[in-house]
């Protein structure tokens, strides 16, 4: 069972409240891009064993989407932070740095 | 390899059981072999035992960083059937149907196959027009199936609970022919007989780096050490993306939890498998009497073969509803495996960036039921660069938009 704190309205609660909406940091390519691009946007997934960053919903609470930093290998919560950004801000990565030395994530780290 | 035989049964039991030969052997990796398949589940056993059955190449090895069958071939509700929508996957799942059939013979290995019948329950106007659709595409594609009636769904099922206030079974979806056999036998009677081939299968051993020159592989790193080879197969369900990161490209599947659960054993109460979709349950009764129960798979990325306790919850909650006197039964065990999900809900079996690597994955939450045909299919793949059995699940379907689409024609996929 995972808890996650939602950024948003704060609340602390298990994942029944909230839906996973899969990879986060994503960049769109759309008309005008390389077949490559676009496919790798489309479908080509990191699916990383270890550290993972993903978008969540609280889906019965506040209704908002956010980020979790989360290891995929033990189920550990670095942190949730807000949805209004391109990259993970530095006090999350700080904290998986400390617990996982040596970690990257796409152009990450 | 001594034949197991009930002449052989009855010879043994006057000797004290002391004359069974070990089932395979376990033997140091060599320096170098012509295969390698990383990856001692159903799929990879069975993919080493058709390179060798059908092409005469044995010098091949499997690679396994745990025991062989301990993955997803080791926990799953061991559902056999053929009755999808998509010509390409009966073809392939019918294949491997129809392998099953006889597959204890081939192998001289009990797999207890038990063609008991699988019925797909229609629990909403929508359910009913798309199975009656697939029994019409079955028909097509020669895949004996028929949509049937409430009444016939109850007289083959007395149990069930037909008029449910909220879910009505409507019909159902029925393969006289599909039903379950026994998981490890299959990984067993399979390693078995690639190991009386010469094949060597090496267990406790982690395939760590894949070697390459240019754009070719060379060989894997194992925690074992280096060993070389010709052409390499990935098929290591969950782990296939972890595998791809190593050979450097990346694929269109994302890891999650699928979990089952099995009750106390009780008297013979169901002699079919059923399946509700809609409402996210399964269930059939092993020989042993336990109903073994599964449901919808977990919602994020999970590497710990654990899931959540809510989706066995939901899963429960529904089969109570549908079977109504199960409500009393304690539960004995719960697990999960890590299963390869893709968009379309079909497996990709294919070459891939990197010149002699090609990977067999992405069967999801549904890949037991097509071990024998993936195997058949995926060593042909393998042998000769080209098998019309796997052609069309290639990699490049994604990108060329020319999807398998499974997952409007199950909704569950086992
Ligand atoms: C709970 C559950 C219920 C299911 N129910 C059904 C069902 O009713 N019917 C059905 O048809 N299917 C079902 N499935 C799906 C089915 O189990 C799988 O699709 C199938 O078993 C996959 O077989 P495999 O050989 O590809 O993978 P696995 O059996 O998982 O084998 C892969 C092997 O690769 C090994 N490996 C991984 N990484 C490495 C490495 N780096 N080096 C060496 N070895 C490695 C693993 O240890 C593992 O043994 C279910 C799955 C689950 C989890
Ligand atoms: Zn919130």
């Amino acid at each position: 069972m995972l808890i996650l704190t939602c950024p948003c309205c704060g609340v602390t609660a298990e994942e029944t409240e909230f839906h996973g909406g899969g990879e986060a940091h994503i960049k769109r390519f759309g008309p005008g891009s390389s077949d490559e691009d676009f496919h790798g946007y489309l479908f080509e997934k990191v699916n990383p064993k270890g550290v993972h960053f993903e978008r969540w919903r609280h889906a019965n609470g506040c209704g908002k989407w956010f980020h979790a930093a989360r290891c995929t290998v033990t189920l550990e919560v670095f942190g949730t932070y807000s949805a209004q950004t391109t990259e993970p801000p530095q006090d999350i990565k700080d904290k998986i740095s400390a617990k996982r030395p040596g970690w990257s994530w796409r152009e990450f780290a | 390899m001594k034949r197991y035989s009930a002449f052989a049964v009855a010879r043994e039991a006057l000797r004290y059981h002391m004359g069974w030969d070990r089932a395979w052997a376990s033997p140091e990796p060599k320096k170098k072999y012509d295969v390698i398949i990383v990856g001692a589940g159903g799929h990879g056993l069975a993919t080493a035992y058709y390179l060798g059955k059908n092409f005469g190449i044995t010098n091949v090895a499997v690679l396994e960083k745990g025991w062989l069958g301990g993955g997803n071939t080791g926990r799953n509700t061991t559902i056999i059937r053929s009755n999808y929508l998509q010509d390409s996957s009966a073809a392939i799942y019918e294949k491997a149907r129809g392998l099953y059939e006889t597959l204890s013979q081939d192998l001289n290995y009990n797999i207890m196959y038990s063609p008991r019948g699988v019925m797909m329950l229609a629990q909403t106007q929508h359910e009913v027009r798309g199975y009656e659709r697939t029994a019409h595409a079955n028909a097509l594609q020669g895949v004996a199936t028929e949509f049937i009636s409430p009444n016939r769904v109850k007289e083959l099922v007395p149990i069930i609970n037909i008029d449910g206030p909220r879910y009505p079974v409507l019909g159902a979806l029925w393969q006289p022919r599909g039903g379950t056999a026994r998981h490890d036998a299959v990984a067993w009677g399979y390693a078995r007989a690639c190991s009386a081939m010469g094949m060597d299968i090496i267990q406790k051993c982690e395939v760590t780096g894949i070697s390459r020159e240019g754009s070719k592989v060379t060989g894997v790193t194992t925690n074992r050490g280096d060993i070389a080879c010709d052409k390499l197969g990935i098929v290591v369900a969950g782990h296939s993306g972890h595998l791809a990161d190593m050979a450097g490209f990346r694929l269109p599947i994302e890891s999650v939890a699928l979990q089952a659960l099995v009750s106390e054993p009780i008297k013979p109460c169901m002699d079919v498998v059923v399946m509700a979709n809609t409402v996210h349950g399964y269930m059939s009764q092993s020989d042993k009497g336990e109903m073994v129960i599964g449901g919808g798979a977990d919602g994020y990325n999970n590497y710990t073969q654990r899931g959540s306790f809510h989706h066995v919850e939901e899963t429960v909650r529904a089969l109570v509803e549908t079977f109504p006197m199960i409500s009393r039964l304690k539960m004995l065990r719960q697990w999960g495996g890590i299963v390869d999900m893709t968009g379309d809900r079909s497996p990709i079996l294919s070459k891939t960036p990197v010149e002699g690597v090609f990977i067999n994955c992405g069967w999801g939450t549904g890949g037991f039921k097509s071990i024998p045909g993936s195997g058949w299919g995926f060593a042909e793949l393998m042998a000769k660069g080209h098998s019309p059995l796997t052609a069309e699940f290639n990699l490049d379907r994604f990108k060329e938009g020319r999807f398998i689409d499974e997952s409007v024609a199950a909704g569950v996929a086992h």
